[in-house]
């Protein structure tokens, strides 16, 4: 059960097989005995999920049950969730309770859907790795000498590990892909706009999504059914006919145009990753696709444009850090600007408070133009390049990450090293594009490996599609870590 | 460009984060190193080329100007730091 599809989940609910209870009762079990060992969830409240799971149980027994009523979902802990400690993965939030729901919390409320526990993440979404975490890193299941990935590290690890059916994940420059991909799972990062930004807490607005992150296709579009969806609180939230993103799922591949981007098989990517990407694209090509030679010839400036414009933002968002009204405040000051400096200090960590200065920097008097205008202009040359791209193919293939997961400690002392790690994924963010990650093979030190396929705008149903016909064709989706399978 | 100590103290003091002058100077080394790469993007002429703020291009929504949220103060207060009285408590502004 621990290991079954969330349709699966579903028809067992139904069919009264079991309880929504008892269901969320497994999950918990698991994370009780593996959490110690991976640190995925920050927050485990099992009053709270039991109370759920038991209105999810009366919504079934009445005839009112939905696709997801009396799943337990495990939520990134960037989300607010009313009553649950809301962290963000960080000190300056240890002790805030939320006083309310985000949007997506609000929509998993009503679809029935148990949250299972929040989840561990990189501060403020700021990191590729889970470690700049206040609660410590998460570890990799299928190695936990390795990072998980990040910033839905915590998220990908307890999807991966079997502790939760699916989960919630955002991502501003890759952090559900990367995670997704390191761990093993699928995730998929929707259009800009598709997915209620309100209680979600902000990084970088223009950029910043949630998205689903689960074992296969199926399950990632029955989440979308639940996450998308119009909501007025968010201003940059798109008004748009509902969609059933499994609508198109069994659709035949014969004739599909997959755009291989040369930039994205060039120097930098590391051998045991291009051998699984490129497993998988033959196997396109066997379920009737053909793949065409694209070129996105500013990725390499999609890096220094987004930590530009990434940073900018999150200096504005996060100045919202005060100690005044919640969060944080430091226990000696003198007066009240030395209690914000002290605060701020001591509340957030190393590469929240770099990526403050960065942000201030840039859009400080005298270098507004050269750096943040600068940005601008170069992310609409990325985004140009995706748009030229897309009259040569539907969709878009290649590495979700240059290499299999890294060793924690690996590149936590050096940012830069850190921040190439995100190359592939950080341009689809830019130009505001979905994004999705599928695991295609293992890499060295088995590691897994992630494909990452993009579309154009709003093709989310058709990018869901490809990664099922592929999933109906290989099982890297169904693998388990060795060491992990008693009990499933 | 090269960032200098001062640089980094002068925005930290901006960002309202107390910087201690160790902290300074590896945040300095850090910084420098993300500027480097930062800097790459100056190789470009970009003169024609309009900013794009946004992946979406929309327009802001308007709404009526009526009241929609209700009074919930206790509640948001019950997370603040130090309130009195429904007020929130700082250290004196003005002596």
């Amino acid at each position: 059960m621990l290991n079954s599809s969330l349709k699966q989940l579903s028809a067992l609910l139904a069919a009264k097989k079991i309880s929504s209870v008892e269901l969320t009762r497994e999950f918990l079990g698991r994370i009780k005995t593996l959490n110690p060992g991976h640190n995925a969830f920050v927050t485990v409240d099992e009053n709270r999920s039991l109370a759920q799971a038991q209105a999810a149980d009366a919504m079934i027994a009445s005839g009112q049950a939905r696709p997801l009523t009396g799943i337990p979902i495990a939520q990134k802990d960037i989300f607010c969730a009313k009553g649950w400690l809301t962290t963000c993965g960080s000190k300056m939030l240890s002790n805030f309770v939320s006083p309310y729901d985000a949007g997506v919390i609000e929509r998993f409320n009503v679809a029935g859907a148990v949250n299972l526990g929040k989840t561990n993440m990189d501060e403020f979404a700021m990191g590729s790795s889970n470690e700049t975490s206040f609660y410590g890193p998460v570890k990799n299941p299928w190695d936990t000498a390795a990072v998980p990935g990040g910033s839905s590290g915590g998220s990908a690890c307890a999807v991966a590990a079997r502790m939760a059916p699916a989960a919630t994940g955002t991502d501003t420059g890759g952090s559900i892909r990367q995670p997704a991909a390191l761990c093993g799972i699928s995730g998929i990062k929707p259009t800009y706009g598709l997915v209620s930004r309100y209680g979600m807490i902000a990084f970088a607005s223009s950029l910043d999504q949630a998205g689903p992150m689960a074992k296969s296709a199926e399950d990632l579009a029955l989440m979308l059914n639940v996450m998308t969806g119009f909501d007025a609180r968010d201003s940059t939230s798109l008004q748009r006919e509902p969609e059933d993103y499994l609508r198109d799922l069994e659709k035949p591949l014969a004739g599909l145009r997959i755009g291989l981007p040369r930039e994205y098989f060039s120097k930098g990517l590391s051998i045991d990753a291009a051998r699984a990407v490129e497993a998988a694209i033959a196997e396109y090509r066997k379920l009737g696709a053909e793949t065409v030679e694209v070129s996105l010839p500013n990725t390499k400036l999609s890096i220094p444009v987004y930590y530009v414009l990434a940073p900018a933002e999150a200096s504005s968002n996060l100045s919202r850090f005060d100690g005044v009204r919640y969060g944080y405040r430091a226990p000696e000051y003198s007066d009240l600007n030395d209690m914000y400096r002290k605060s701020r200090a001591l509340g957030f960590g190393a590469e929240v408070k770099r990526r403050i200065l960065i942000g201030t920097y840039v859009l400080s008097h005298g270098y507004y133009d050269a750096y943040y205008i600068q940005a601008q202009k170069l992310r609409r040359l990325i985004a140009q390049d995706f748009a030229e791209a897309f009259k040569q193919c539907d969709i878009i293939m290649g590495p979700t990450s240059p290499t299999v997961a890294f060793n924690l400690g690996e590149k936590s002392s050096d940012p830069v090293q850190m921040y190439l790690s995100d190359i592939y994924t950080i341009a689809v963010n830019l130009a505001g594009l979905p994004g999705m990650s599928i695991p295609c093979g293992f890499g060295e030190k088995n590691r897994p490996v992630g494909l990452h396929i993009v579309g154009n705008y709003f093709s989310e149903s058709q990018m869901l599609n490809v990664a099922h016909r592929y999933q109906q064709v290989t099982d890297w989706h169904v693998r388990v870590p060795e060491n992990l399978k008693a009990g499933l | 460009m090269s960032l200098s100590l001062d640089d980094v103290k002068r925005v930290a003091n901006l960002a309202r984060i107390e910087i201690g002058e160790d902290e300074a100077r590896t945040a300095l080394t850090q910084l420098s190193g993300i500027f480097g790469l930062i800097e790459q993007m100056q190789a470009v002429d970009t003169s024609a080329i309009k900013p794009m703020s946004h992946a979406q291009d929309v327009t802001q929504r308007l709404r009526d100007d009526v009241v929609t949220e209700s009074d919930q103060r206790e509640l948001f207060q019950s997370v603040a730091p130090q309130v009195e009285a429904g007020l929130y408590l700082v250290p004196k502004v003005i002596e």
